[in-house]
C-alpha cells in the first residue's frame, strides 16, 4: 500500500499545473472541483496508507528518483512512510481539504480566485514532501517550499503595500532559521556522511558522534524550527502575516506549516534526546514563547491578531513538551490545535465576512443573533483551546501539563499562568464578538449575515473533530485504569519518542481538575468583565498602562528588530556602497593605475583609441619575450 | 574534430558578417544556433561514451613548447554547453534593439564567444592564457562603441588594463611552473606544479588567484565590475556575467586546484577574501536602487560562493562548482533580460521608481519571480543545488566560513524580494507605460525558467554528462 504514496503529494502538484497551463480559462466552479478534488484525493490515498501503517507498523521508503549525486553525497527523491508521517499526513490533507472547500466560499468573489486555489495546492504539495522525505534535505525542498507559498500568500492581494511588507518579513524571517537548517545539515554530512533519517538513527550514525557535536547541530536545527513555527526570537512575523486571507491563516499560519518545526524536532527525536542542553533550551525557548503570547494577546482586539499570538503562544506549549521529551504528546498537541485552531480562524473568517471586512472586535458584539452557527462552532473552538473536558484541546495541554508537573515545577507554574491566559483571552474575544450589544455601525448590521453552506459545513466538521479529536490521546494512567488505551502513544511510538510519566491516577485527575478549574475561573473573570460588567475595551489612543502598553506594544520587538538589525545593515550597506566602495578600494584602484607613468600614458593613448596598436604591441612582446625564455 | 569546431563556428560565422552584413542578424543567429546544437550533441556524445571526437591536437607551436591542443573533458563540458547554449539568446537580446553598425557589434559577440569556448577548450595551458585574454578584446570594443554611459572611456580603460594587467601574474606563475615541465599542456603544468614546494606552491597560488579575482571578480579587486555590467549593452553584461567570469572560476578548477593543491591548501586567507567579498557584496546590494547595479552586486555574492567553494575542495565542491556556474550563468542572463526589458520601456532601470506592473502583466510577474526565486537559491531551482553543494563544501572545511557565507541566504532574499516588490507589487500605476511582453521576450523567459527548474529538479541530466567524463577521461 505505501507504494502508493507518491500519488499523495502529486494530486495537489497537478492541480498546481493545471492552473498555471489553464487557469486562465477556467471557471470559478471547475477550479474548485480540481483544486478541492485534488486534496480530496490525496486524503483519501492518505487514509489507505495510514490504515496501512496502523496494521504493519514497519517504516517503508518508498523512492522516486535519484535527486542529487555529487562527490559522496547523495540524495534521493525518497519519502519516509512510517506512523509519524502518515499521522501528519492525514491531518494535512483532511484539515487541508476542509479549507479549500471553505475557500470556494470564502474566496468567492475575490477576482484571484484560480491563482488562490493553485497557491494552495502548491502549498499543500510542498508541505506533503516536507513530511514525507526521507532525507533532511528532502525535508528541506518542502520546507523552502512552503515558505514561498506562504510568502506568495500572506502577499496574496498584492496592491497593498502593508501586505507585501508582511509577506516580505515573513520571507527574511524564515531564512534565517533556514541558515540554521542549512548550517546543521552542513555539520550532520560532514561528520556522518549522510542525511538521511534512516541511516542517522537507525544505523547508529548519530549515536557515534561526540556530545558537544550533537548539541551544536540539536541547536542549529532548532534555529530552523524557531523559523518556521514562530518561536521567541524569530516570532514576529507570524502576526503580520494575518495580512493573507483568512483561509491562508487557518491552514498555513495555523494548522500545518507553522506546525513544520515540530515536526522537524520529532524526526530528529534521538538527536535532541541525547543533548541535555540542547532540549533544555527547546523548552525555555518553547516557554518564553507560551508566556509572551498568551499575555500579548491578552490585550490585541484584531479578531485574526488575538488567534495568531494564541498560535504562537500554543506552539511555545509543543516546544516545552519537546523540550521534555514528550515528543508524542508535542505532535499530539499539534493535532488537536490543528482541529481547534483551524475551526477558529475559519470561524473568524466567518465574522469577518459577516462584518464586510471589520476585523476589530470592539466594533462587534452580539453576532449570535445574526450567526448563530459561526457561534456555535466557535464556542467549541474556544472550549477546546482553553482546555475543557471533553474537548480536544484539554487532553493535549493537560498531558504538557502533566509532564511539566513531573519534569520540573517552576515551568508547570509557568504554563499554568499561560494556559489561565489563554482561557481568559479566548473568552474576551468570544464575549466581544458574540454576545453583549453591536458595537459597529448600521451599514455593517444591516449587512450581517451568517455565512453560506461552503463555510459553514467545514466549521461544523472541524467542530466534531474539536470534540472527540482528544480521545486519540486519553491519558496513560486514568487510561489504563478504565481500559481505554493512549491510541496515539502507541501508534507513534517507535519513530517519536514517548515519554510515559509515573503519575497516579489520583494526581493525574486532581491535575486536571484542578487546571480546568483555573480555566473556569477565568471564563467567569472574562464574563464578568465583558458581559456582566460590558467594561468599555480602551481605543489605542486611551491606553495608558505602562505594562498595558507593553503588552499592546508586543512588547516592542518590531521596534527593537528595526534599531538593531534593520537600520544598522542599511547604515553598513550606505557606508559600503558610497564611501568603502568608491573613496576607499576604487580610489586606491585609481591611484595605484595613475601612480605609474607609464600606465598613465598608456591611459593617454587609450584614450585615443589606439588600442589594437597597443594590443599588438602587447602580444608581439609577449611572444618574443616567451621565444626568448624557451628556446626549445 | 568536434572540438575544433566548436571553437571556429561563432568565429566563421562572425567573419562571414563582414562579408555579407545584410544577412548579420540570420548569419549570428544560424551560427549561434548550430554551435548550441554541437555543444549538446557534444554532450549527448560523451554520455553515451563516445570519446573518438573530443580531443584535438594541433600540434607544438615550436618556439613556445605550446600546443595547439583541445579537449572536452568532464570539467569543461558543462561551461561548453554554457557558453553555446547561452548564445543564441545573446545574440538574440544583441538584435532586438536597433543599432548603428549592427554587424559588427554581432560579429564582435561571435568572437568572443570563440574565445571563451577557447579557454574552455584549452587542453594547453598557454592556450587557455591566449584565449582568456583574447576575449577582452570583443568586450573592449563591445562597451566602448556602443555604451550608452556618459564616462564609458573611463568605464572601459579601468575594466580593460585591471584585468590584463591582473592576468600578467598568472602568466608569471604559468611561466615558473613551465620550468619544470615538458610542455605547456595542463597535464604536464599539473604534473610539474604538484611537485613543487609548499613555499612555491603558495606563490603560483597566489599569481592565479589576483588574476582570478580581478576577473570573478571578489574583493576588493572588483570595483570595475559594477559600473561596466551598468555600462555595457545588455548582451555585453550578459557575456561578461553569465560566462566571461566563469573562464576564471573554471581556471581555478581545471588548471590551479590541481596544479598546487598544497598552495590551495594553505589558502586560507583567500577563502576569507572570497566570505568577505559575499558578505561585502550583499551589504551592498542592499543599498542600490539600479537593478542592473543589484544584480551586478549580487552577482559578485554568488561567484564569491563559488570560488569559495572550489577553494574549500571539499567533497561536494567539485560537482557544485560546475552546476553553479550553469546556474548563475542562466539565471544572469534571466536577470539581466528582465533589466533590459524594464530599462528599455521604462527608459532607467531605478526601481524605486517603478511598481504596480504585476496587476497588468501577470504572466511576466509569474517568470520573474520564479528567476528571482533560483537567484535566491530555492529548492527546485538550479540556484539551489549548486549553492547547497559550495556550502557543503565549505563547512566541511570550515563551519564558521560557511555560517558567515551562508548569510547570503538572508541577505540575497532582502535584496531580491525589494527589487521585486518595488517593480512589481503594489497599486496599479498608469503613468508607468509599460508596453506588453512580446511573444519572443516571453518564449526566452520561459525558456530559462524550464532550464533553471529542470536543473533543479533533475540535476542528474547535468551531473551525469559529468560522472561519464570522469570515468572516460579522469579529468
Amino acid at each position: 500500500m505505501e507504494k502508493l504514496i507518491t500519488l499523495v503529494p502529486l494530486f495537489p502538484l497537478v492541480g498546481f499545473l493545471y492552473q498555471v497551463f489553464f487557469g486562465k480559462n477556467t471557471s470559478k466552479q471547475l477550479t474548485t472541483i480540481i483544486g478541492s478534488g485534488a486534496i480530496f484525493a490525496s486524503f483519501v490515498v492518505s487514509l489507505i496508507v495510514f490504515n496501512s501503517q496502523l496494521h504493519s507498523h514497519q517504516a517503508v521508503t518508498v523512492k522516486v528518483f535519484e535527486w542529487i549525486h555529487a562527490g559522496s553525497l547523495h540524495i534521493d527523491l525518497a519519502f519516509l512512510v512510517d506512523s509519524l508521517s502518515s499521522t501528519y499526513l492525514l491531518f494535512i490533507t483532511g484539515v487541508g481539504f476542509l479549507i479549500h472547500i471553505y475557500s470556494s466560499g470564502y474566496m468567492s468573489h475575490d477576482q484571484g480566485f484560480n491563482r488562490f486555489f493553485a497557491y494552495l495546492n502548491l502549498f499543500v504539495f510542498f508541505m506533503l514532501i516536507l513530511v514525507l522525505g526521507d532525507s533532511l534535505v528532502t525535508l528541506f525542498v518542502g520546507w523552502e517550499g512552503v515558505g514561498v507559498c506562504s510568502f506568495m500568500l500572506i502577499g496574496f492581494w498584492y496592491k497593498e503595500h502593508a501586505n507585501n511588507e508582511a509577506a516580505k518579513k515573513a520571507f527574511i524571517m524564515n531564512r534565517v532559521g533556514d541558515l540554521g537548517l542549512i548550517v546543521a545539515m552542513i555539520l550532520i554530512f560532514s561528520n556522518t556522511g549522510t542525511l538521511n533519517y534512516v541511516e542517522l538513527f537507525n544505523h547508529g550514525k548519530i549515536a557515534s558522534l561526540s556530545p558537544s557535536l550533537i548539541t551544536t547541530i540539536a541547536i542549529f536545527l532548532f534555529i530552523g524550527a524557531m523559523g518556521k513555527s514562530a518561536q521567541f526570537p524569530l516570532h514576529t512575523w507570524l502576526p503580520d502575516a494575518m495580512a493573507g486571507p483568512t483561509p491562508v491563516s487557518a491552514l498555513i499560519h495555523a494548522a500545518t506549516m507553522v506546525t513544520a518545526g515540530i515536526y522537524l524536532v520529532a524526526r530528529n527525536g534521538d538527536l535532541f534526546e541525547m543533548s541535555h542542553t540542547a532540549s533544555n533550551l527547546v523548552m525555555y525557548v518553547g516557554l518564553i514563547t507560551a508566556l509572551m503570547g498568551a499575555t500579548i494577546a491578552l490585550t490585541q482586539n484584531d479578531i485574526k491578531k488575538v488567534l495568531a499570538y494564541s498560535t504562537v503562544s500554543q506552539l511555545g506549549f509543543m516546544f516545552v513538551a519537546l523540550g521534555m521529551g514528550a515528543h508524542s504528546i508535542a505532535v499530539f498537541h499539534v493535532i488537536t490545535h490543528a482541529f481547534f485552531k483551524a475551526l477558529l480562524f475559519l470561524g473568524s473568517g466567518s465574522v469577518i465576512h459577516g462584518m464586510g471586512g471589520e476585523q476589530d472586535i470592539r466594533r462587534m458584539g452580539g453576532l449570535k443573533k445574526y450567526m448563530p452557527t459561526t457561534q456555535k462552532t466557535f464556542l467549541i473552538g474556544t472550549l477546546a483551546i482553553a482546555g475543557i473536558f471533553p474537548f480536544a484541546g484539554f487532553f493535549s495541554k493537560d498531558q504538557i501539563l502533566a509532564h511539566a508537573m513531573e519534569h520540573n515545577m517552576p515551568v508547570f507554574i509557568l504554563l499554568v499562568i499561560a494556559s489561565a491566559c489563554t482561557a481568559f483571552y479566548m473568552f474576551r474575544m468570544y464575549y466581544l464578538t458574540f454576545h453583549g450589544k453591536f458595537r459597529g455601525t448600521h451599514d455593517q448590521e444591516h449587512h450581517l449575515h451568517e455565512s453560506p453552506a461552503s463555510m459553514t459545513i467545514p466549521l461544523w466538521v472541524l467542530a466534531v473533530l474539536s470534540v472527540v479529536g482528544g480521545f486519540i490521546g486519553f491519558p496513560h494512567a486514568l487510561g489504563h485504569a478504565i481500559h481505554f488505551p493512549h491510541a496515539l502513544d502507541h501508534f507513534l511510538e517507535g519513530p517519536v519518542l514517548v515519554a510515559v510519566g509515573d503519575m497516579s491516577v489520583t494526581v493525574e485527575i486532581i491535575l486536571a481538575l484542578a487546571t480546568m478549574g483555573i480555566a473556569v475561573v477565568m471564563i467567569y473573570v472574562a464574563h464578568n468583565i465583558y458581559i456582566a460588567k460590558a467594561t468599555h475595551v480602551l481605543e489605542d489612543n486611551e491606553i495608558t498602562s505602562p505594562f498595558h502598553k507593553l503588552l499592546h506594544k508586543k512588547y516592542g520587538f518590531d521596534e527593537l528588530y528595526e534599531a538593531m538589525f534593520k537600520k544598522p545593515a542599511n547604515a553598513i550597506g550606505h557606508a559600503f556602497a558610497t564611501v568603502v566602495e568608491w573613496k576607499i578600494i576604487d580610489g586606491i584602484v585609481n591611484a595605484a593605475g595613475t601612480a605609474a607613468e607609464g600606465v598613465g600614458s598608456l591611459a593617454r593613448r587609450l584614450h585615443g583609441g589606439h588600442i589594437a596598436g597597443y594590443l599588438l604591441t602587447f602580444m608581439i612582446g609577449l611572444i618574443i619575450l616567451l621565444s626568448l625564455i624557451f628556446k626549445a | 574534430m568536434l572540438t575544433l569546431a566548436l571553437l571556429c563556428i561563432p568565429a566563421f560565422f562572425g567573419l562571414m558578417m563582414f562579408l555579407s552584413s545584410d544577412l548579420s542578424k540570420k548569419l549570428a543567429s544560424v551560427g549561434s544556433i548550430l554551435n548550441a546544437v554541437m555543444a549538446i550533441g557534444a554532450a549527448v556524445a560523451m554520455s553515451y561514451g563516445k570519446t573518438e571526437m573530443l580531443e584535438f591536437d594541433g600540434g607544438v607551436i615550436a618556439p613556445l613548447g605550446a600546443h595547439f591542443a583541445l579537449s572536452l573533458n568532464a570539467t569543461s563540458i558543462l561551461l561548453v554547453l554554457l557558453n553555446a547554449c547561452l548564445l543564441p539568446f545573446i545574440v538574440h537580446v544583441a538584435s532586438k534593439h536597433e543599432m548603428r553598425n549592427a554587424s559588427t557589434f554581432l560579429s564582435l559577440i561571435l568572437f568572443m564567444s570563440s574565445a571563451m569556448m577557447g579557454a574552455f577548450l584549452a587542453n594547453d595551458s598557454f592556450l587557455f592564457y591566449i584565449c582568456y585574454e583574447a576575449a577582452l578584446v570583443p568586450i573592449y570594443f563591445i562597451i566602448l562603441q556602443w555604451s550608452k554611459a556618459e564616462n564609458k572611456n573611463a568605464i572601459v580603460l579601468k575594466f580593460f588594463v585591471y584585468t590584463l594587467f591582473a592576468s600578467l601574474f598568472m602568466l608569471f606563475s604559468l611561466l615558473y611552473v613551465r620550468q619544470f615541465a615538458d610542455s605547456f599542456l595542463i597535464s604536464d603544468m599539473i604534473a610539474a606544479g604538484s611537485k613543487l614546494s609548499q613555499h612555491e606552491q603558495t606563490w603560483v597560488f597566489a599569481g592565479f588567484f589576483i588574476a582570478f579575482a580581478v576577473k570573478i571578480p571578489i574583493f576588493p579587486f572588483h570595483t570595475w565590475q559594477p559600473n561596466t555590467y551598468k555600462a555595457a549593452p545588455t548582451a555585453g553584461t550578459i557575456l561578461l556575467a553569465a560566462v566571461m567570469l566563469k573562464m576564471a572560476t573554471y581556471g581555478l578548477l581545471r588548471i590551479t586546484m590541481p596544479m598546487v593543491p598544497a598552495g590551495v591548501a594553505d589558502a586560507d586567507w583567500a577563502m576569507w577574501l572570497c566570505v568577505i567579498s559575499i558578505v561585502y557584496a550583499s551589504f551592498v546590494a542592499l543599498n542600490q536602487t539600479s537593478f542592473k547595479l543589484l544584480i551586478a552586486y549580487s552577482s559578485i555574492a554568488h561567484v564569491g560562493m563559488i570560488a569559495l567553494g572550489i577553494l574549500a575542495n571539499g567533497n561536494t565542491a567539485y560537482e557544485g562548482a560546475l552546476i553553479e556556474m550553469v546556474s548563475h550563468g542562466v539565471i544572469a542572463l534571466g536577470l539581466f533580460f528582465i533589466a533590459d526589458m524594464i530599462e528599455s520601456r521604462v527608459g532607467h532601470d531605478h526601481f524605486n521608481k517603478m511598481g504596480g506592473l504585476r496587476e497588468k502583466h501577470p504572466a511576466f510577474a509569474f517568470l520573474f519571480f520564479v528567476i528571482v526565486m533560483a537567484s535566491v537559491a530555492l529548492p527546485v531551482t538550479s540556484g539551489f543545488v549548486g549553492e547547497f553543494l559550495l556550502l557543503q563544501s565549505v563547512g566541511s572545511h570550515n563551519i564558521v566560513m560557511a555560517l558567515v557565507a551562508g548569510l547570503t541566504v538572508v541577505f540575497g532574499a532582502v535584496y531580491m524580494l525589494r527589487a521585486f516588490q518595488s517593480t512589481m507589487l503594489g497599486k496599479h500605476n498608469a503613468e508607468l507605460a509599460f508596453a506588453e511582453m512580446t511573444a519572443s521576450e516571453k518564449m526566452v523567459l520561459t525558456i530559462l525558467v524550464i532550464i533553471t527548474i529542470a536543473i533543479g529538479v533533475y540535476p542528474g541530466m547535468l551531473l551525469d554528462v559529468v560522472h561519464k567524463g570522469l570515468q572516460l577521461t579522469g579529468i
